[in-house]
């Protein structure tokens, strides 16, 4: 499944990573958003610089993936049956804070469907399920980062926090990078909804900017015509300082 | 005015929310035949070398209530204090160990096992050996970004005596990273808040 060989030809990155910017993040007490109230360390957390428990991680092959794991429209469904909604790509790359292409990132997806209903049993929203759509997919980056998806665009959903509290249209990612100092579960949400500035879970996020960096702009130029429409999404990682000087080696 | 740095930023993180099984470990939440098995469900293949144990983790929230739908996610080195990543250029780790492991708490018990080996000692930054150890990474709704924390084991008091992570943690809150072993099984109880919090980790 994984092992010493990198997922490319480079050498491997053994540097710590960036400091966490930890206001551009949200931080964890968020009364806004309720469930945060009693899940929210109150202390400090104490810095460390990282060692080897943080600068590595575990690295997946592509052995790991099946054939449609990539495709959550045929994934779940019965054969020749597809999942029901607005068909669309979702594409992009993952970098990290250098602008460098992260090769070998897996990246695991989960949604709602075009109704806004979850299949899990605690989901309670009237909207009924789709029998051809699990919502799940995963799939890992190419050497430049680059990945690809499809599946069909999820519907807002309401949730009991306030009173009239809905979601806006989301697919949540989870990123594994390269080292487990880079592991980020965020969300990416669609260019021009209008539900995204109302959401307590959005507004988790003091800079607009930082939200706006979670908005996927609808890509014209990637539709599958006839198809699918398409939205690029890229993600950004933790970057890693250089250890270019302190362990030099031959040929470096 | 001087060139730009041009450094890009890290994606902001949002809650897994309540539903980060149907991504993470969507066989143990019902949705079965997308992926053959939950990734991470097993780390350890037989011919592991190491001592065979079990880690079980409970998160516990300020109401001192367990969260039945958290995600945790474990990595650690293998028997020899190696780690099975890319990253880790000291030499071959164990191939039959992969050092990674996630579990959904139980929906009803709010516990989850993993099956492992103990790991060997790694060294910290400077040199000297830390105490074995295993990270620990924690998802879930309510949670906005993910908490790295690290289990220590119970029976290795003089190991931790000596770590170099444990020293920097003011007393009696290094204990709350100390999981005490009962025949094969160490447990981990992680407070989220209240008296006893957990000491997290900005690493
Ligand atoms: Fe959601």
């Amino acid at each position: 499944m994984t092992g010493k060989n990198p997922p490319s030809n480079l050498r491997p990155e053994t540097g710590a990573f960036f400091q966490r910017d930890r206001a551009w993040h949200p931080p964890a007490f968020t009364p806004g958003y309720k469930s945060s109230v009693l899940r929210s360390p109150r202390r400090p957390l104490l810095s460390l610089d990282n060692t080897l428990s943080e600068i590595t991680g575990p690295v997946f092959g592509h052995d790991i993936l099946g054939e449609l794991d990539d495709d959550l429209i045929y994934n779940f469904a019965a054969p020749g049956k597809a999942a029901i909604g607005p068909r669309i790509i979702v594409h992009g790359r993952v970098l990290d804070e250098r602008g460098v292409g992260v090769g070998g990132a897996l990246l695991e997806v989960w949604q709602a469907n075009a109704g806004g209903r979850y299949r899990h049993r605690r989901e309670t929203y009237l909207a009924p399920l789709d029998p051809n759509f699990g919502g799940c997919g995963r799939t890992i980056t190419a050497e430049d980062g680059s990945y690809c998806f499809r599946t069909v665009q999820p519907g807002p959903y309401p949730w009991p926090n306030g009173p009239n509290d809905w979601r806006p249209a989301h697919i949540h990612f989870s990123v594994m990078g390269h080292g487990f100092a880079q592991r980020l579960i965020t969300q990416m949400y669609f260019e021009g909804d209008p539900m995204i500035w109302k959401c307590p879970i959005v507004r988790t996020i003091g800079d607009p900017k930082a939200v706006e960096g979670l908005t996927a702009a609808l890509d014209m130029q990637a539709t599958i015509p006839m198809d699918a429409r398409a939205y690029k999404f890229d993600i950004v990682l933790r970057g890693r300082r250089s250890t270019l000087f302190e362990n030099r080696r031959e040929g470096n | 005015m001087a060139q730009s740095l041009e450094r890009l930023r890290e994606s902001a993180s949002q809650t897994a929310g309540p539903y980060v099984h149907i991504g993470l470990t969507p066989n143990f939440c019902g949705i079965e035949g997308v992926y053959a098995a939950d990734l991470g469900a097993a780390m350890v293949g037989e011919k592991a070398r190491g001592d065979r144990i079990k880690v079980k983790i409970r998160v516990i929230d300020g109401a001192g209530v367990p969260l039945k739908d958290a995600l945790v996610e474990v990595w650690q080195a293998d028997a020899a204090g190696i780690y099975n990543s890319p990253s880790d250029q000291r030499g071959a780790a164990d191939p039959h160990f992969f050092g990674w492991g996630r579990q959904a708490t139980d929906m009803t018990s709010g516990e989850c096992v993993f099956e492992t080996i103990k790991p060997g000692r790694v060294p910290f930054f400077d040199g000297r050996p830390m105490a074995p150890h295993i990270t620990v990474w924690i998802a879930a709704r309510g949670i906005n970004i993910g908490l790295h924390t690290r289990m220590y084991f119970g029976d290795e008091a003089q190991a931790n005596a000596q770590d170099p992570v444990l020293a920097r943690i003011e007393q009696p809150r290094a204990a709350s990273l100390i999981a005490p072993r009962d025949g094969d099984t160490y447990s981990f109880d992680i407070h989220l808040q209240g008296e006893n919090e957990t000491v997290f980790f900005d690493i």
